[in-house]
This record gives C-alpha cells, structure tokens and sequence, in this order.
C-alpha cells in the first residue's frame, strides 16, 4: 500500500486546479480489468473469492465444489472499475489446456494474476514447474501484468515457523520467478529477431514489441489465511492500485483528515469492505498494531455476518449505515455509509463538539468523493469544508 | 472497555488448597423455601459462587479430557470458583480416593453435568442419576444443570428427542429412588453457536442475589425508550447477568454479543496504547481549553450502530469494567438517542448502586431491601 504522509495541508483538497483536466478526463474512464486467479485444484482460490466479494463465512467455504473450468465473474468495484475475475480451475488437465490451447486466450490483457500456492501441497516441485508456466505464459502475453503470489493456509503451519516457512517459499518462489521471466524473454525476443529477419508472422499471436531491456516482472508475495485477516490485507494491495484515481483520494482523504482533526480515516468498498484508500495522522501513525486496515475489514465483514443473520438480509446487502463509538476520554470514531460505492471509517480524539462536528463535515465532504461512485459525467469542484468549529458544526458543502 | 480483573481474590484457597467457605447465595436459597437456615458454621463474610462442571466429555467444551478436578477462578462482575470434574471419576464410588464432600458441594451455586448429545448418553445419565440422588440427601438445593452437549448436526426434531429421553430416564429414576422435583434443568448447547454462552447466563443468572430488581431495571427502561430487548452483559465472558421480561431470543442475543466483540476489538486496535503529550496538549488548548475528561459526556464506552433493514439502532453503553448494558432498538429512534441517552444515564446510575450493594462482602439482605428503582425520565 502507498505510503501517505501526513502532509494534508488543510485546504489542498479545496483547491478547485486539484481536479485537472487530466484527471477529470481520467475519472471519466471505465477501467476494466481483467484478474486471473490461479493454482493448483484445492489451494483455496474459489474460497478466498468467495470470502472477498461474496461475503462468505470461511467455514461456509467448505461447501464449495472444485471449480471447472474458468469460472467467470464480473465485480464491481466501486463505480468505474470492474474486476474480470477469471477463477481458473486448477486440475491439471485444465492447467494444461491454459497453457497450450486457450494460451492466447487466457494470458492476453491480463492486469494482475494471482497465484495461489497451498502450503501444505505434498509436491512442491511439482507446483512450481507449473507455476513457471504459468508466468512464461504470462510474461508472453501481458508484460505489464502485476503478478501476487499468495502463500495459502498458513494456518497449518505452527504460528512460530510461520515466518520462516514463508521466507524460504517466497524465496523460492521468487527465483523460479525470475528464472522464467529471464528465459521467456530471452526466447521472445530470438522469435523477433527472426520474425524480422523473415518478414513472417509466426504462428501464434504478437507479443508486443518492444525489445528494450525492460524491468522484471511486478512480484509481490503474502502469507495468507481466511481464517485471519491476512486475507485482507493481500487483497487490499492488490486491488489498492487497480483503483482508478488513486492520488486524488488520497490527496482529498488527506485534506479531509486534517480538516476535521481525525486521526486515521479509512475508505472502505461497500461490499469486499476492503481498504480501498486510508489517511494517518502523526499521532495516528504511533498506533502500534500495523494490521489494523486488515483488522478492521475483518471486523467489520463478520460484523454484516452477523447482522444478516439477525435481519434475514442477503449477505451481500447493506448491513448497516450509522455506526459511532465513543469511549470515554481515549478516542472516538465513526463509520458512516459515504459514497454508493464506499463506507468511511474516521478514528478521533475524544471530545463531543469535535465529534459531531467532524460528523457534519465528512458528511458535507461526499461532494468530493461523488466520482467513486462511476463515470461522473461533470466533477464536481469541491466547496471548502468548514474546519471544526465549537459545537455548531459548520456545515460547508452540500451533500 | 479494559479487561482488567476486579480487585484480588481475597476468599482464595488456604495454603492446603482447601478453599475457605463462603456461603453461596444465601439469600436465594432462603427465598426459595424460606425452610432451610444458613449452615452456623460456615464463613458469611464472603460470598463467591462455585460452579462445578461434571460428566462426561471427550473435547472441545473445556479443551482436552480433564483428568484430575480444575480449580479456576472467573473474576468478573462477581466472582466464581469453576471446579472442573474428570469425567471418568465417580466420586461417591471410588475405593480409592476419598473425597470430603463437604468441600465440594458445601457451597456450590450450581452443578453443570455434560452429557454428549452424541454420544451413548445412558450411563452418563446413570452416573448423573447416582450423583443426584446422594447429593439430595445432603445438599438438597444445589441447582442441578444439565447440558446437553454437541447438539449441532442434529436435527431439531431430534434434539428434542433426546431431551424428552433424557428428562424421562432421570425423572423416572429419581421419583423410583423417592425423590420428587429435585431441581434439575435442561440445556441445549453446542460451541458452534452461541447456545453454550446463553446456558452458561442462565446458569450464572440463577446465582445472582436480587436478579428480579435488574430485570426489573432493565425491563422499565425497555418500556420507557420502546426497546426491543436489552441484556446486560458481563463483558469479558459475553454471558449476560440479566435481561428484561420479553420473551428469551437466541437471535437478539447473538447480536448483541457480537456487538460486543466488535467495541471490544475497535477497542484494543484504537483505544488500547498511550497517546502522546502533545497530542493532548493540543486538542486541551485553544479553542477547547478544557481537559479532555471535560469535554467528554460519558467516562466509559458508549456506542450505536443502525441496523439497515429497518433502521433498527443497536446502543452499548458500558456500565462499570466489566459490565455493558447492550438494548436493541425500535426502528426509526435513532434521532431519539439524545433522550434515550438521558433515561440511559439514568439506569446506568441505578445499576452502579445496585451492585455497590449487593457486593458479596457486604451485608446484603438488608441493604439492598432499601434500593430505590431509578426513575425513568419521560424522555
């Protein structure tokens, strides 16, 4: 996830040049991103999506059957990105078939693959010569593509060997990497050599040309489990750079936390509750617990557990719009419906006044955020938010 | 809400390990019958509830097999002894082991006796059946609990079967040997739900010296907001202490207990380590000016969550350390808190005085006699 500061000065965000005309442009775009989730039969893709984007309990996800095949789904993630997710069965007769019919097919225009190893797999040699095919296949067709690669059910593994059991695979796992990524360009660019010394299309599809000496494959690497929240925090890394317009939440988030005097604020998907975005102060940043963006998507998703259990509701709906907490003279915070797209969650010091105050303005503050909601057709400029005023709650923007 | 135990346990066990005496629940028992008098030679200073956990188990409940008696110590909002039994022992048969039996039925406040729903129950319940008939002779007002054990995966129908074949072969037993209505109660329990929690509350519930005077509390403040339900809930276990007089609810019960969990994990990430000097500084200076104990309206948790299906608020408002007054809400009240939170206050107050009274050293049954029901604004 990136790196924020605590820089928001106040007022940044209300600047009406924040929104350019690159990024009014930019915000007008539908991204669409095609995911590809892969590994072998029983590693626990199918569970983990389900746990994601359709609010499965991680005991439910046993009910689930082997995937055949590709199975295809389109998520919405907030409003103008949508996730392709291609969960890819992982028996080896369709990996096989990935790799040689349908190679074109699968590997073209990827932007993120997700591979999924189990820890507990019996062979791992075997695990990896696929999964070197798998990312020669890749490097073949999506150079740019972002590779994950998640070490899975580390539950099984005793909590004091998780760490080194996870730094030796991850080595591992990043040497084949580079070893495939090495001979997968190597051969691509001796196939462009001869296709221009030939002048003759080759058999399969184009790589894409551009023979400069380009960076290695994007590889990041999480030890997860759904049975904690490290689930959460992969995915939220993954999804973090997909989100179209990034720097500006961040930017209007920083303002914002400023603004009201907050001391964390967390941007929440509506229905993954994955951190889609988040703002620390420099007193927030001393919190101690590093996992709590992770925690706190946990928290919450078991929460709207619980609730549509309570109500009868689908378990994708929404579970709840208002939340507050006040304890006592420690801190306070609030979580609160924001965009269609989004929940906010902001984390304060104690106080009353500073409190509904900071209610009032993150609510007059929506108007900033309306383009996570899709292809706004005219972002809107952003109306200064009043800063927290005693008690009356300066109401500055419109909602 | 700070898990901190409450004050040391001053009624701990003698360097023997033989537990001093306290007199359990007195005043229940004489409310019950009116009959039996306090034992003159048991200490009445102090009275700590034990419960005492029997029959057979083979896992999960309390972890592994148990294989000698477990002595621990659940401090909370009152404090409890938990003697956990090996399950292959007969005590009352044993040529090899004597037990003193005063020791361990003297006081106790309950006897929990797990049968496995899926298991062969019968000689549990045999077993069950002997232990019940010695112990009538002696300690006849021992409340006996049972808990059906493990009853997830069964049907319902089936649960119930098994109840009834229960309920018969001890009552049949028992009226055999002579004793009628021994004090026996059924639960239905499994770990995969909160059922083990709401058993474990009723349980304890029946220990609580002036129980009627908090549902009473809780069920006039039901009245007077238009709530749903509310417990009281003992933080740290997630058993509630009391409720008000609505019919029982599992459902309204597990929300509320995950509630719970939910203030009590937003707690620990964000409200469990130390903020600096100037942070504080800050926000007590211009344009505040005020301590920040000051410029807060409650000492302790309070929270609200709005269900959306039906807009039905859930409110927490922490009560003392280790308790939590937990209510669901009629849809729509949320803009009501402001009063509601008022007529809050003003429970919370009751609550707070009635267990400065009914605290265990004190002398309780005169005091608490004088408790005056808060009075609820008309919010």
């Amino acid at each position: 996830m990136s790196e924020l500061e605590n820089t928001g000065a106040p007022g940044v965000a209300g600047d009406p040049t924040m929104l350019s005309a690159a990024a009014q442009a930019q915000l007008k775009k539908v991204k669409k991103q095609k995911v590809l989730l892969m590994g072998k039969s029983g590693s626990g893709k199918s569970s983990m999506r389900s746990i994601i984007f359709s609010n499965y309990l991680a005991r439910d996800t046993r009910r689930l059957g082997a995937t055949i095949d590709i199975d295809l789904s389109h998520v919405k993630f907030l409003g103008n990105l949508t996730l392709n997710l291609w969960d890819c069965g992982g028996q080896e007769a369709f990996m096989e078939n990935y790799l040689s019919q349908q190679r074109a097919h699968v590997f073209s225009n990827v932007g993120v693959l997700i591979y999924v190893f189990d820890i507990e797999s019996r062979d791992v040699e075997r695990d990896l010569a696929t999964y070197v095919n798998i990312v020669s296949a890749l490097v073949q067709y999506s150079r740019d593509a972002r590779l994950f690669v998640l070490i899975h059910k580390m539950d099984l593994i005793q909590p004091m060997l998780r760490e080194d059991v996870f730094d030796q695979r991850a080595a591992l796992v990043r040497r084949k990497t580079a070893e495939a990524e090495a001979v997968m360009r190597k051969h691509l660019q001796q196939q462009q050599q001869q296709q221009q010394q030939q002048q003759q299309p080759p058999p399969q599809s184009q790589p894409s040309p551009s023979p400069t000496p380009e960076p290695s494959i994007h590889l990041q690497l999480f030890a997860t489990s759904i049975w904690d929240q490290s689930l959460y925090k992969a995915w939220a890394s993954i999804i973090h750079d997909l989100v179209p317009n990034l720097s500006v939440i961040e930017t209007q988030l920083a303002s914002l936390g400023a603004a009201i005097d907050a001391d964390e604020i967390l941007l929440f998907e509506r229905t993954s509750f994955l951190v889609v975005s988040r703002w620390t102060s420099r007193e927030g940043e001393r919190n101690p617990y590093g996992d709590r963006f992770e925690r706190m998507s946990n928290i919450l998703k078991s929460w709207k557990h619980t609730c549509s259990k309570y109500t009868g509701t689908p378990r994708n709906a929404e579970q709840f719009s208002d939340f507050e907490y006040k304890m006592g003279a420690t801190f306070s915070m609030f979580a609160t419906k924001f965009t269609t797209n989004t929940y906010i969650l902001v984390c304060m010091p104690p106080g009353e006044a500073r409190f509904n105050s900071a209610k009032l303005n993150v609510a007059a503050a929506r108007s900033w955020f309306k383009f996570l909601d899709g292809p706004v057709v005219q972002a809107q400029q952003p109306q200064a938010t009043g800063y927290p005023g005693y008690g009356e709650g300066s109401n500055g923007g419109e909602a | 809400m700070s898990r901190v135990s409450t004050e040391d346990d001053e009624v701990s066990a003698d360097p023997a390990g033989r537990p001093s005496r306290p007199v359990p629940n007195q005043q229940r028992l004489q409310k019950k019958d009116g009959v039996r008098a306090p034992d003159p030679t048991t200490v009445q200073t102090k009275s700590k509830p034990r419960l005492l956990l029997m029959g057979q188990r083979s896992e999960s409940l309390f972890l592994e097999s148990t294989a000698r008696i477990q002595k621990d110590s659940l401090s909370s909002f009152m404090e409890f002894d938990v003697w956990d039994f090996p399950g292959q022992i007969d005590i009352f048969d044993n040529p090899n082991l004597t037990f003193d039996m005063d020791a361990i039925f003297g006081e106790i406040g309950a006897l929990i006796w797990v049968i496995d729903a899926q298991d062969d129950y019968l000689e549990s319940v045999a077993r069950l059946n002997s232990t019940i008939f010695h112990l009538y002779r002696s300690y006849p007002h021992i409340n006996i609990e049972v808990f059906i054990h493990k009853v997830d995966g069964l049907s319902d129908d089936y649960r119930l079967d098994i109840q009834r074949d229960i309920t018969i072969h001890i009552q049949d037993e028992l009226s055999d040997q002579g004793v009628e209505n021994a004090p026996v109660n059924f639960h239905l329990t499994s770990i995969y739900n909160h059922s083990i929690f709401e058993a474990f509350s009723k349980v304890i519930q029946k220990l609580i010296p002036r129980l009627g005077q908090l549902e009473a509390m809780l069920t006039n403040l039901c009245r007077t907001c238009r709530f749903e339900k509310a417990y009281l809930f003992d933080v740290n276990t997630k058993i509630y202490i009391a409720t008000d007089s609505t019919p029982e609810d599992m459902a309204s019960y597990e929300i509320c207990s995950d509630f719970v969990d939910v203030i009590i994990d937003f707690t620990e990430v964000y409200g469990s380590w130390p903020r600096s000097k100037r942070w504080k500084e800050r926000l007590e200076g211009e344009p505040w000016c005020q301590p920040l104990e000051d410029q807060v309206a409650c000492e302790w948790a309070e929270s609200g969550m709005v269900l959306a299906d039906a807009q039905r608020p859930i409110m927490l408002r922490q009560v003392d350390r280790s308790l939590a007054l937990v209510a669901i809400m009629k849809e729509g009240s949320y803009d009501k808190m402001p009063q509601i939170n008022m007529n809050v206050d003003v429970v919370v107050k009751g609550l707070t005085e009635f267990f400065e009274i009914t605290k265990p050293n004190q002398t309780v049954v005169g005091a608490a006699s004088g408790m005056v029901s808060p009075g609820l604004g008309q919010g």
